[in-house]
């Protein structure tokens, strides 16, 4: 085991450029051992270009790696898990029809010495020993596809201390995770500080960062703006170090609105989803959705959506009951989603940004028999880009090379061509730096003051706590409580989302 | 970023850069080639493979395939034929039926696709072994002969020089691009083979246009079985055998992504043109059909690995 404190992993001078454009210039970093190196910055600062190279799937043009002083020559995915440093990704992606044990070991199975075949006896034995190690009980036989995405996590984690990691990058880990896992992650967090992994954690959650880093640094335009103490560090402070400017706090201040009723449910239910659940929005109202994760609130919002279709209750939008089959008579009924996983739902990225951001609304441009009005349909895509400020660099740019914020944006502003009545948001600031967050938040409240009607569900309670007029909480797939956000706090907010009984 | 503005000229221009050359080469190695009577007979060659291209590109933009053309094309011929003897029904009604039977194939692709949630790949192959067979069946396994010469002249008849299949070809070249680049439906189609779930929850009837493209592929096969059964004057249940795979060939090398939402048919006409060329010119000049074969493989696979380079490329300039 190696000694605390001591430096396992130098990144030296490293740069990287793609066609032209910068993404690393002239990048340090060190990695001591049994220490948490948050790595933060907004998205395209180079996170992600530098954490590639680092587990070899991108080369470095300038710039060298070393591992305990020895130059990692010839760096390839497999030679970087050799070298003992592995990723624990954003989304991660087991082999589903195999077992725990057999995700543990992959690459590296016990074979038996005469017939060749995998030893499962072995295997499993040093798959439970491990998952004993960090003080979880999964039993090694488990199919992957029987877990949930933290016992996922957990499992990566497992197979990067088989892999005898020096090294753990952790991508945005708790993304996907309730409270209570995230607690637990901390937890496991820690017995890897003690075994003396370094772990390089990368997130947008401050909070986090600052409960576990030890260092932090910090990225932007490619560049290492500083390495620091966590502690002689604030909030405010790396804030500003990231974006390079101050972020000033936005809060929806006053009563809720009282203006006409927009969209209304009552009793509504989808079996093994969501039940019984009532609620009303007014013109104008920003109403939040928190819970946990497997809450029922994407489910209830794909409802609304007429993404699927509910089991009992009823929805009324002005009052008038509608039952939409599909999403296209929820579109043309006044409501519009901005979906949960912008990259699986959001946006199609070969089209072009202006193809993507009339899609909602294409019939608007069509003559005779469905013949697009190329004329008109830019204009229309022009102005969105203008009204959003969408940085795209051109319309006819494919939505698959533009950064994550912009792509957000075109997925608002695609939803909003429709000039819907109820907007709803599922998680609408997920995985964007702040810097478009900020942008994300200027503009639900624009909509609001125009008197849209917005649902919003997150998972990040300052969001919906700075954001909201009223706060729905769900908890296991029922309406836990209603309230003003005004008289409530993120405490009182996480009492009535944790599940009872648990 | 010059590499952006060149990236795509280069895809452009690639493939009929590819086919010059290849034209060249082969007129200086076989006089004929170059000959007008030649260059008609070669578009005269793709024109059955081209209006199957043409169909399949549908399907495969919006995510699909269709495995079952060939055998679309056979049983189209042999209904086709079945109303086609002299005197017995006019010359339009065996046309329009034949294109109806490609067409409810098709349909029925879809709808098995999307009602019951069947991949593409496992249904049209269902479907190429059961339209063959509705195929014997209705001809009893021989061919259909004895057809009114106003039908195959569908097939072997020419306007001002140019042969009837070429012009059926080019027509509905033309209709399916048109339709494709500029009119709603084909932005829907682009959408849902480029991403399903956000075209879905962009209010498009993701179903609706997955049946209708392959409702229009199963029309296209059953028109290109039509003027088959036209050329050959029979129908041929045995006809149109491994068509589909020529059929998706081109459109691939014309690069129309397997995956969905990126290509066209100007791209498909120019991969047809492609390999009717490397097939008239390479019969010219006496080489066998079984090189033909392992030339024909290796371009397939090198359009796709440079496409596939191209991507990458582009998305690495970001």
């Amino acid at each position: 085991m190696p000694e605390s404190g001591e430096t396992i992993l130098e990144v030296r001078a490293v740069s990287k450029a793609f066609a032209g454009t910068r993404a690393l210039e002239c990048v340090d970093l060190d990695l001591r051992s049994g220490e948490v190196h948050a790595l933060v910055g907004e998205n395209g600062a180079g996170k992600s270009t530098l954490m590639n190279i680092l587990v070899g799937l991108v080369p470095p043009d300038q710039g060298e790696i070393l591992l305990r002083g020895r130059r990692l020559p010839r760096h390839t995915p497999q030679g970087a898990l050799r070298a003992g440093i592995s990723m624990i990704h954003q989304e991660l992606l087991p082999f589903r029809e195999m077992t725990v044990a057999e995700n543990i070991a992959m690459g590296r199975e016990p074979i038996c010495r005469f017939p060749g075949w995998v030893d499962r006896s072995v295997m499993n034995r040093q798959s439970a020993e491990l998952l004993q190690r960090l003080g979880l009980d999964l039993p090694p036989g488990r199919k992957m596809k029987e877990l949930r995405v933290a016992e996922w996590q957990v499992v990566e984690i497992a197979k990067a201390i088989a892999w005898e990691a020096r090294v753990i990058i952790m991508d945005e880990p708790t993304s996907a995770l309730s409270e209570r896992e995230t607690e637990r992650l901390i937890e496991v967090i820690g017995d890897l500080k003690r075994l003396g992994v370094a772990i390089i954690y990368i997130s947008h959650k401050l909070e986090e960062v600052f409960q576990l880093a030890d260092r932090i640094t910090v990225l932007r335009d490619g560049r290492r703006i500083l390495t620091e103490e966590a502690r002689s560090l604030d909030e405010k402070s790396l804030i500003r170090l990231m974006v390079g400017r101050d972020v000033p706090p936005r809060i929806r201040k006053g009563s809720p609105p009282k203006g006409q009723e927009i969209l209304r449910t009552e009793g509504l239910s989808r079996k093994g989803a969501f039940r019984n659940i009532s609620f009303r929005l007014r013109e104008g109202e920003i109403l939040g959705i928190a819970g946990l994760m497997g809450a029922g609130r994407t489910e209830l919002v794909r409802v609304l959506f007429g993404l699927e279709t509910p089991s009992a209750g009823e929805i009324r939008v002005q009052g008038r009951k509608v039952a939409f089959r599909h999403p296209g008579e929820a579109l043309a009924g006044g409501i519009a989603l901005v979906p949960e996983d912008r990259k699986s739902s959001g946006f199609i990225p070969a089209l072009s940004v202006q193809h993507n951001l009339t899609l909602t609304n294409l019939q608007r441009f069509c003559r005779f028999g469905g013949w697009i009005d190329r004329t008109r349909e830019e204009q229309a895509a022009a102005g969105q880009c203008r009204t959003f400020s969408i940085g795209c660099g051109g319309l006819g740019r494919p939505v698959r090379l533009l950064s994550g914020g912009n792509q957000q944006k075109v997925v608002v502003a695609k939803a909003m061509l429709k000039e819907p009545l109820v907007l709803l948001l599922d998680e609408p600031t997920r995985g964007i730096d702040i810097g478009a967050r900020q942008d994300m938040y200027e503009t639900i409240l624009r909509f609001a003051s125009q008197g849209m009607a917005i649902l919003m569900v997150s998972s990040d309670l300052p969001e919906i706590l700075s954001l909201s007029d009223r706060v729905l909480v769900m908890r296991q797939g029922t309406l836990a409580a209603e309230m003003e956000t005004a008289n409530t706090t993120a405490e009182e907010i996480l009492h009535y989302a944790m599940p009872v009984g648990a | 970023m010059p590499p952006l503005h060149r990236l795509p000229w280069i895809s452009r221009m690639g493939l009929p850069a590819a086919i010059a050359a290849i034209a060249l080469a082969l007129s200086i190695a076989s006089p004929n080639f170059a000959s007008w009577g030649n260059l008609i007979n070669v578009f005269r060659q793709i024109s059955i493979n081209g209006i199957l291209a043409v169909g399949v590109t549908w399907v495969l933009l919006c995510g699909g395939v269709d495995l079952s053309l060939g055998s679309q094309v056979a049983l189209a011929g042999v209904v086709a034929a079945h109303f086609a003897h002299p005197g017995a029904f006019p010359t339009s009604l065996p046309f329009l039926l034949g294109i109806a039977a490609g067409a409810a194939c098709g349909l029925a692709n879809g709808l098995v696709i999307t009602r019951w949630r069947v991949a593409p790949f496992v249904a049209t192959l269902g479907m190429m072994t059961a339209a063959r067979g509705l195929a014997l069946v209705l001809s009893d396994g021989k061919p259909v002969s004895n057809l009114s010469r106003g039908f195959t002249r569908l097939g072997t008849g020419d306007w001002l020089g140019i042969p009837l299949p070429v012009l059926v070809f080019l027509g509905l070249s033309f209709f399916s691009a048109m339709i494709l680049k500029y009119f709603r439906l084909g932005r829907y189609v682009y959408a849902v083979g480029g991403n399903e779930q956000a075209a879905l929850v962009s209010g498009i009837r993701v179903d609706r246009i997955k049946r209708l493209s392959y409702a229009i592929c199963g029309a296209s096969a059953g028109l290109a079985g039509t003027v088959l059964a036209a050329r050959i004057t029979t129908g041929q249940p045995n006809a149109g055998l491994g068509y589909e795979l020529d059929a998706i060939a081109a459109a691939v090398i014309g690069g129309t992504s397997l995956s969905g939402g990126a290509g066209g048919i100007g791209g498909t006409l120019l991969g047809a043109l492609l390999l009717g060329i490397l097939n008239n010119g390479l019969d010219l000049l006496n080489v066998s059909s079984y090189y033909q074969a392992i030339i024909k493989g290796g371009i397939i696979v090198g359009a796709v690995v440079l496409d596939q380079r191209r991507i990458r490329e582009e998305s690495e300039s970001r």
